[in-house]
């Protein structure tokens, strides 16, 4: 069952990092990768939310290892690091590098934190 | 004259490249099937691992650490292939590196697992965890665009000096 629900939340979530991509750099000319990025936090804090949670196998395997996991994605962060770094472009790479990480977790703690406020006031 | 040749900063999509602007015409649905079976095929990769390698909390997320470092390896290889070797292959990028490997590497997973070895009260092991991603991921694509393009430049050359020797 948890398969079936990981290959559901994937096959949603890996178009969306593309989708998104698209309309965020539809939206800027800078050769900095804002798109990643947004998808990088948004599904960070995403995760952060559902591990904030009461543990739920199901919804975990199909939102968190599925959708969030297929949403996100390291090999782009690492290779648009890599080619701003070769095209001259160091500072936006070690830029890139210092944003992800601070957006990324700084997301996922707001999820956590969401979810245990919730979980506080229930 | 021909457009001038822009290559990708961005491996998912880049819009200064003009073939990847336009790929969504005149319909989506090919790109984003497959850049959605591939990200089932990449997540269920994961999934597989992480549930066959678990970790104790507090401990070194190490099937995380493999899949997003292999990840990266095999990304930097791909692009150099898709640029300079199976060329006009209009689905290949949007299925193996967008779809395959995409969904296979993780952000989200990477940032709760050092949330939560942080949780376990093993803030060391979680900023090794969170360097050592770092540091591998980035020397892994390194690694896998350098050795990639060497291997291809050396196929070149052997392929010119036998056609050479043919004449």
């Amino acid at each position: 069952m948890s398969v079936l629900l990981v290959a559901v939340g994937a096959a949603v979530g890996a178009p969306l990092r593309y989708l998104v991509d698209r309309l965020v750099q539809a939206r800027h000319e800078s050769l900095f990768p804002w798109g990643t990025l947004t998808v990088n936090a948004i599904g960070s804090a995403l995760l952060g939310f559902l591990a904030g949670l009461p543990a739920d196998r199901t919804v975990l395997a199909a939102l968190g290892a599925g959708f969030c996991g297929a949403l996100t994605t390291y090999s782009t962060f690492s290779y648009e690091t890599l080619r701003l770094a070769r095209d001259g472009a160091r500072f936006s790479a070690a830029v890139n590098i210092v944003a992800s990480l601070v957006v990324g977790l700084g997301a996922g703690y707001l999820g956590l934190t969401v979810a245990q406020a919730i979980g506080g006031a229930r | 004259m021909t457009e001038p040749l822009v290559t990708p900063v961005d491996s998912d999509v880049d819009l200064r490249v003009p073939a990847e602007r336009r790929e969504l015409r005149p319909s989506p649905w090919p790109v984003l099937a497959a850049i959605s079976a591939g990200g089932v095929v990449g997540a269920l990769s994961r999934f597989g691992l992480t549930e066959a390698f678990p970790y104790r909390p507090g401990g070194f997320a190490w099937a995380t650490f493999t899949i997003n470092v292999s990840g990266c390896l095999l990304i930097g290889a791909l692009m150099v292939l898709i640029e300079q070797v199976w060329t006009g292959r209009r689905l290949l990028r949007p299925f193996l590196g967008v779809g395959v490997l995409g969904g296979f590497t993780t952000f989200s997973t990477y940032v709760v697992d050092i949330q939560q070895t942080v949780a376990a009260s093993a803030a060391g092991t979680a900023l090794l965890y969170l360097a050592a991603t770092l540091t591998c991921a980035l020397v892994a694509v390194w690694i896998g665009t350098t050795l990639t393009g060497w291997a291809v430049r050396r196929h070149r050359a052997n392929q010119d000096r036998t056609a050479a020797g043919a004449t």
